[in-house]
C-alpha cells in the first residue's frame, strides 16, 4: 500500500493499464511531453512512447473525435480534456456519436472512450475554469459518468472506465488533486497521505461503476453527495452535529439507487448537495429517484443544496459555494419536520 | 516487404538543456516582399503567405513598400504604448507573485501586434481581442486603473467581479469581451463585419488568436463564413510558437505556414515579421483598405514569440530550453522600434531611460489607485448580492430567492473573530476530537 494523492492515483491507474493492455492509448493538450497542465499524465510517455501517449492540437471536438475513431479501430482511449468548462467543442461528438454509436448500429460498432477531466471550483477560476457540468452529460443516454472524491476511488473507478465497453466521462474534482477540502478556505491544506483513502494499493484493483458507498453510516438523516462535497457534507454533518448517513454517489450514471434508497427508507430524512448549479442538476434526478422509491418513508422534503444558478462568479467563489454552513442549516431543518 | 504506416509526431527543435534552433522559420530580408495592390485578388497573391513582410531592418533602418511612413511623432507614441504595456505586464505578474491577484498572462515580446494594429485601426473598428492582446486597450485609451480593478475583482471592477483577470471588454472602446474558451470570438467577429456590411456601415471587424487555436473548429468557421460573404474582417493567428508546452508543429506547423490557410479558404493570407511594428502597421493597413472597399477579408500570421510563460499558473522551463527568446531571430520589438527611432536621429538611449522611468512610476502610481478599491486580501469588496444580476435582463423568481437566501446566510453568519464564530469554532473542535 502507498500513499498517494490524487493526480499520483489517477496517472497508476494510466500506467498500469498502458502497461497491461497494449490497446490504451492516452491523449489530450499538453498531456505527452509535459505530462499535463495538473501533471496527471506526467512520465507516461516517456515510459510508454509517443506512439501511445499523444500530445494533440488544441481542439477538443478533434480530440474526442479522433478517440472515437481509435476506439472504432479497436484502442482503448482515454482522452483528456484540459477543464470540463472546455469540454463543449466536443459536445455534438459526445452526444450524438459517443452516446449512440453502439445503439444506431444495434451493436456492430461502437467506441469505449474514457474521457477525464477536471471540474469544481474553489482555485479562483473563474467561470472557465470552475464548473460542474455532470448533469448536462448524466442527461445523455449511452454514456456513464464518474466522479470519484478520493484517490483511491479514483484509481479503482478510472481503471473500471477504461475496462468498461461504454464510453465513460469521468470528472475529476480538481479542488481534490493535493488533499481532502472541507469547505474552509480558510483553513491550512491537509494533504491526502493524512486521509485513509490516500493509501492506494500499488497494483490493479477495480472499485464498481455501478455502486455507492456510504462514508459514514447513521440513522438520523441521509446526506447524498459526490466529488468536492463529501468531504463538506462531512464537515457539515459534523457541524450540525446529527447523526447522519453520508453516501457517496460517486457513480452518477448508472445509479446505484439501492445504496441510496435504503438510507433513505431508514432514515426517513434526505439531503442532496452538489457544486453545480441547482435547477435542472443531478440534485433533480437524485430527488426524484428518492421521492418514487421511498416515498412512504418520508418524514421530511428532500432538500436540495446546490450552486446558486449564476456562472461561478470570480469574487465570490466562497458565496457560491455550497458550503458547510449552508448544508449544516439544510440538514437541521431537515431534522426539524416531524 | 510493404511499408507500415506509424503516427509522425511532431518535435520541436529544442527541448531545456539543448541550443535554441529557430532554422524552420523561414524570413525573407527586409523591404524584399513586394506590396500588391489592395483590389488583388486572392489568388494573385498567395507569395504573401509563404514570404514574411518586414520593414525594419537589422540597422533600424525602414525599407521597402510596406513601410507605412509615420511620422517621428507618431512612432514615439507607440514606442511609448509598447514600453507601457510591457510595465503594466511585469506590474501585475509581480502584484500575482505577491497574492494581490489571483492570475495573469503577460505578453512580453508580442506588444508590436496589439499595438501597432490597434493604431492601424480606426476607433470605429471593433476589437475581437485574445486573452494576450492587452495593448489594444492601451492604444484605445482605456485606464490602467481600469485594467488593474478589473484583475484586483474589486468594487471597480468593469466585469463585477464575474471574471478571472485579464478578461477585459470595452462597449465605449469597441472592444469585445475576451473569452477563456479558445477561438470562439474568431467567427464572431465575422458575424460582426457582416453585421457591419448587412447595415452599410464602413467599419471592419478584427480578431485575434494564437496559432494553437487555429486547430479548433471555431477557427475554420469563421474562415468559411468569411469567405463565402466576403466580410469585412482582418482575421490574425498571432503565432507564437508556443501553445502552453506544445510547438507550433502541433497546429500544423511543419506542413504550411498558419497564412497559407487563407489560400485553401480564397482568403488573402499575409505572414508578417510580428516583431515589427512599421511591417505589422503597414500589412494591417493594406488588409483594412481591402476590406473598407469591399475587398472581403484578409489572414494575417503574426509571427513572434512567446518570451514569458503561458501564465502564472506555467512553467515553461520544463519544456523549452530558458534562452530560446533570446535566441528568437526576429528579436525584441521594443528594442527594434527603439533602434528605428534612434537611428531617425528622434530617440536616444537617455529619452528611452527616462521614458521607461516616468512608465514606472506611472504603472505604480496607477496600482496604487486601484489597489485603493479593494484587492483580494484587503480593502472594500463587492456586494455579493450582484452576483445574481445580468444571468437575465430581469431576474427570474428563482434567482430573486437565491440572492435572498443568500442575504439570509450573511446575516446568519457570525462575523470574522466574534464570540458566535468563537463558540462556533470551539464546536467544531470538540466534535473534531471525538470523531
Amino acid at each position: 500500500m502507498a500513499h498517494m494523492n490524487m493526480v499520483q492515483a489517477l496517472n497508476s491507474a494510466m500506467d498500469i493499464m498502458l502497461e497491461r493492455d497494449p490497446r490504451v492509448v492516452v491523449l489530450g493538450e499538453d498531456v505527452g511531453y509535459f505530462g499535463g497542465v495538473f501533471r496527471c499524465t506526467d512520465g507516461l510517455q516517456r515510459k510508454y512512447g509517443e506512439q501511445r501517449v499523444l500530445d494533440t492540437p488544441i481542439a477538443e471536438g478533434g480530440i474526442v473525435a479522433a478517440a472515437i475513431g481509435m476506439g472504432v479501430n479497436g484502442l482503448k482511449p482515454v482522452a483528456e480534456i484540459q477543464f470540463a468548462d472546455y469540454i463543449y467543442p466536443a459536445f455534438d461528438q459526445i452526444v450524438s456519436e459517443l452516446a449512440r454509436l453502439r445503439y444506431r448500429t444495434a451493436g456492430e460498432f461502437s467506441a469505449p472512450v474514457t474521457i477525464r477531466t477536471p471540474c469544481g471550483g474553489g482555485i479562483r477560476g473563474g467561470q472557465t475554469h470552475s464548473q460542474s457540468p455532470e448533469g448536462v452529460f448524466t442527461h445523455v443516454c449511452g454514456i456513464k459518468v464518474v466522479m470519484p472524491s478520493n484517490p483511491y476511488d479514483a484509481k479503482g473507478l478510472l481503471i473500471s472506465s477504461i475496462e468498461d465497453e461504454d464510453p465513460v466521462v469521468f470528472f475529476e474534482p480538481k479542488r481534490l488533486y493535493n488533499g481532502p477540502f472541507d469547505g474552509d478556505p480558510h483553513k491550512p491544506a491537509v494533504p491526502w497521505s493524512a486521509h485513509a483513502k490516500g493509501a492506494v494499493p500499488e497494483g490493479y484493483y477495480k472499485v464498481s461503476l455501478s455502486k455507492a458507498e456510504i462514508v459514514r453510516p447513521g440513522t438520523d438523516v441521509t446526506v447524498l453527495a459526490y466529488g468536492t462535497m463529501v468531504h463538506v457534507a462531512e464537515a457539515a454533518v459534523r457541524l450540525a452535529g446529527v447523526d447522519a448517513e453520508v453516501i457517496d454517489v460517486r457513480s452518477l450514471a448508472p445509479l446505484d439507487s439501492d445504496t441510496i434508497c435504503s438510507s433513505v427508507c431508514k432514515t426517513g430524512r434526505c439531503v442532496i448537495v452538489h457544486e453545480a448549479t441547482r435547477y435542472s442538476g443531478f440534485g433533480a434526478e437524485l430527488a426524484a429517484t428518492v421521492q418514487e422509491e421511498c416515498f412512504w418513508h418520508l418524514e421530511a422534503p428532500i432538500a436540495r443544496v446546490t450552486g446558486w444558478d449564476t456562472p461561478y462568479p470570480h469574487a465570490f467563489e466562497w458565496e457560491y459555494f455550497p458550503g458547510p454552513a449552508r448544508i449544516a442549516a439544510a440538514i437541521t431543518s431537515a431534522m426539524e419536520d416531524k | 516487404m510493404a511499408q507500415r504506416s506509424r503516427l509522425h509526431v511532431p518535435h520541436p527543435p529544442a527541448r531545456p538543456g539543448e541550443k535554441p534552433d529557430f532554422s524552420y522559420v523561414s524570413l525573407s530580408p527586409a523591404g524584399a516582399v513586394a506590396r500588391p495592390d489592395t483590389k488583388a485578388p486572392a489568388r494573385e497573391v498567395e507569395n504573401l503567405g509563404r514570404e514574411l513582410v518586414r520593414v525594419l531592418d537589422d540597422e533600424g533602418r525602414a525599407v521597402g513598400p510596406w513601410n507605412p511612413h509615420l511620422e517621428p511623432e507618431e512612432l514615439q507614441v507607440a514606442l511609448r504604448h509598447m514600453l507601457l504595456t510591457r510595465l503594466f505586464d511585469e506590474r501585475m505578474q509581480r502584484m500575482q507573485r505577491q497574492g494581490r491577484i489571483s492570475f495573469y498572462m503577460k505578453s512580453t515580446g508580442e506588444e508590436a501586434v496589439s499595438v501597432a494594429q490597434g493604431m492601424a485601426l480606426q476607433p470605429g473598428d471593433m476589437l475581437f481581442p485574445s486573452y494576450r492582446n492587452q495593448g489594444l486597450f492601451i492604444v484605445r485609451g482605456r485606464s490602467l486603473v481600469d485594467l488593474m480593478c478589473q484583475c484586483l475583482s474589486n468594487t471597480r471592477d468593469m466585469c463585477r467581479g464575474r471574471q478571472m483577470p485579464i478578461m477585459y471588454h470595452w462597449g465605449a472602446g469597441n472592444i469585445f469581451s475576451i473569452s477563456g474558451n479558445l477561438a470562439t470570438q474568431f467567427p464572431q467577429a465575422v458575424g460582426w463585419a457582416m453585421a457591419a456590411a448587412i447595415k452599410g456601415e464602413d467599419h471592419i471587424a478584427a480578431a485575434w488568436i494564437g496559432e494553437g487555436a487555429s486547430a479548433e473548429a471555431d477557427f475554420h468557421h469563421g474562415m468559411a463564413f468569411a469567405s463565402v460573404y466576403q466580410a469585412p474582417v482582418i482575421l490574425n493567428i498571432v503565432n507564437n510558437q508556443w501553445a502552453i508546452s506544445t510547438f507550433q508543429g502541433f497546429a500544423g506547423g511543419e506542413r504550411r505556414t498558419f497564412a497559407e490557410y487563407g489560400t485553401g479558404y480564397g482568403i488573402p493570407g499575409v505572414r508578417v515579421d510580428g516583431n515589427d511594428f512599421l511591417a505589422v502597421y503597414g500589412v494591417t493597413r493594406w488588409a483594412a483598405e481591402r476590406a473598407r472597399q469591399s475587398g472581403g477579408p484578409t489572414l494575417i500570421e503574426h509571427v513572434t514569440y512567446r518570451a514569458g510563460a503561458h501564465s502564472t499558473s506555467d512553467d515553461p522551463s520544463r519544456y523549452r530550453p530558458k534562452e530560446e527568446w533570446t535566441a528568437w531571430p526576429l528579436g525584441d520589438p521594443v528594442a527594434r522600434l527603439k533602434q528605428h527611432l534612434i537611428a531617425l536621429g528622434e530617440w536616444s538611449d537617455e529619452r528611452h531611460a527616462a521614458l521607461e522611468k516616468q512608465l514606472e512610476a506611472h504603472v505604480l502610481a496607477c496600482w496604487k489607485e486601484a489597489a485603493g478599491f479593494g484587492t483580494l486580501t484587503e480593502g472594500p469588496t463587492l456586494d455579493p448580492a450582484t452576483m445574481f444580476e445580468d444571468v437575465f435582463h430581469e431576474m427570474p423568481p428563482h434567482l430573486a430567492r437565491q440572492r435572498e437566501e443568500l442575504k439570509r446566510l450573511a446575516e446568519a453568519q457570525p462575523a470574522k473573530g466574534s464570540a458566535q464564530e468563537k463558540r462556533l469554532d470551539a464546536r467544531t473542535a470538540a466534535v473534531a476530537k471525538e470523531g
